[in-house]
């Protein structure tokens, strides 16, 4: 049975994406067999940012529909064997998915793979709702700044009420917090929400900060899941991220600003 | 007007059904001597007139029905209208009293005493519990305590109708925690909480770090932009005191 993931937000432009596709390699690199899949139908970025854009013949809503298989619809990742990744479609929109061809899907998947990791689109409205729907586990992505903040708590109270899990009076959703662009620098001039204030008003679970960074921008223009830059610190943060995940002890790096004797002598 | 304005007009509602419940004087007949309950009526209305001047009043007819007294309904229901008040319905009366009431287009209050004609004897705690349930304004409240131990997020809203809400965790920014009764919140309160939302003036709010973004009691509320700054996060008690809402620190 494998473990579905969701990685959601409520708020746009937070690193939804960026973080799936982090995640879902990250995952895959640890040899556990992982598919991602685009939620944001219409709005299809994921394949952009795992460079496979050139490669997309079938997406979700074509198998939701029948018109292919599930396995004709996956793309298996260049770099790392044990990662795929289901599409989006980009001219339909979230009308054409359902919760029932959404469970088929996962259900089918379920049997292939260890995780599933959903991209969920923004907002609160039927692509973001169908993607938690399933889950077992969410990641909710924040910035730190209050409008995301309390869009994440909307979006946790929903995934608290309206997923399958509560539905059906299971256990419920496993909440972990993910603070990206995190900047210790403006947290210090007060320009930032420190953690603590994050932690304060969300009450969940920290699985990390990742830093703000140059690197990820680049990475996702080139195609390139931020993971695989080990050299960037926010490469070395989602890594910690996948191994705290993975029940690995791995102390929170990025939270002070911290920096090493050259750093402080050059100023960089 | 054309065909499709009409249609328009039928599809909005220009109706709604809701519910709401009243606190209303009910006046008690021991006896059936018209002219005597015309004096004592007078007496006391002359007391406080503005009271009683176009108040709705419900008569409670159950000592007379426990002796099978008879009353000149009409003669009563005029002594009360020309003293300025609405007779508006009766409740415990047997069912001769229900008809005449009837017959004058009352309404016939459901009461536990009307009750008594058919059913046994209550039992010993009745009658203690039926006095317990009148001193509140909302005849439901009771032991309908609502407890809530998650976190109550942005967008959610939660109701403990008839009872208390106790929440042990923290009521998000944006959240809306409602009671008929009390309101305990052991956490932060940063969204808006509503005691007595059915009118009961005896409720209070009571929270371990009042950052609210609105609080209430009985329909009397204040928002967090016109609450004192000295007692912004802090532990405090919110009440009624003369219709204006009170917050103390704990």
């Amino acid at each position: 049975m494998a473990r579905t993931i969701v990685v959601t937000s409520g708020k746009g432009g937070v690193g939804k994406t960026t973080t799936s596709a982090a995640i879902a390699m990250g995952l895959a690199r640890k040899g556990h067999r992982t598919v991602v899949i685009d939620f944001d139908v219409g709005l299809r970025n994921l394949d952009l940012v795992m460079g496979c854009e050139r490669r997309v013949v079938y997406d979700l809503v074509n198998v939701i529909q029948g018109e292919a298989n599930i396995r004709q619809a996956l793309i298996r990742d260049k770099r790392c064997e044990e990662l795929y990744v289901l599409p989006a479609s980009q001219t339909r929109d979230k009308e054409a998915l359902s919760k029932e061809g959404i469970g088929a899907i996962l259900e089918q998947l379920s049997g292939d793979f260890e995780y599933i990791v959903c991209d969920s689109p923004a907002g609160i409205e039927k692509g973001a709702t169908l993607a938690m729907y399933y889950a077992d586990d969410a990641f909710v992505v924040t910035n730190p700044e209050v409008s995301s903040v309390r869009d994440s708590d909307r979006m946790l109270g929903i995934l608290a009420s309206k997923s399958r899990r509560a539905e059906n009076n299971e256990e419920p959703i496993k909440e972990y917090l993910l603070l990206n662009r995190y900047s210790p620098k403006r947290v210090k001039v007060g320009e930032m929400l420190s953690v603590e204030d994050v932690q304060e008003i969300l009450s969940m679970h920290l699985l990390g900060v990742i830093p703000e960074s140059r690197s990820v921008l680049s990475s996702s223009n080139a195609g390139v899941p931020i993971i695989l830059d080990e050299d960037s610190n926010a490469g070395q943060a989602y890594a910690d991220v996948v191994a705290r995940y993975l029940g690995e002890e791995v102390p929170h790096r990025f939270i002070n600003d911290k920096k090493g004797l050259l750093g402080r002598l050059f100023g960089g | 007007m054309s065909a499709s304005q009409k249609e328009n007009l039928a599809e909005s509602p220009l109706i709604e059904l809701k519910s709401s419940s009243f606190t209303l004087p009910i006046l008690m007949l021991f006896g059936n001597d018209l002219a005597v309950i015309g004096e004592q009526l007078s007496r006391t209305v002359e007391r406080a007139p503005d009271f009683f001047r176009n108040t709705p009043i419900v008569m409670d007819l159950s000592p007379l029905a426990a002796e099978s007294q008879q009353v000149d309904f009409a003669g009563v229901v005029s002594l009360c209208r020309d003293l300025g008040m609405v007779p508006i319905g009766v409740r415990g009366g047997n069912t001769e009293h229900n008809r005449a009431a009837e017959a004058l287009a009352m309404a016939i209050l459901a009461d536990r005493s009307a009750k008594r004609e058919t059913a046994p004897p209550p039992k010993p705690a009745a009658p203690a519990e039926a006095a317990a349930k009148r001193d509140h304004a909302p005849p439901s409240a009771g032991n309908a305590t609502r407890l809530i131990t998650q976190p109550i997020r942005s967008g959610q809203r939660v109701h403990a109708e008839g009872g208390d809400l106790i929440v042990t965790a923290h009521v998000s920014a944006g959240a809306e925690i409602i009671a008929d009764g009390h309101i305990h919140v052991y956490g932060t309160l940063r969204g808006r909480a509503l005691a007595g939302a059915k009118g009961d003036t005896a409720s209070r709010i009571f929270c371990n770090d009042l950052q609210a973004e609105l609080i209430a009691i009985a329909g009397q509320y204040q928002v967090s932009e016109n609450m004192d700054d000295s007692i912004r996060g802090l532990p405090v008690q919110v009440y009624l005191e003369n219709l204006s809402l009170m917050i103390h620190p704990l």
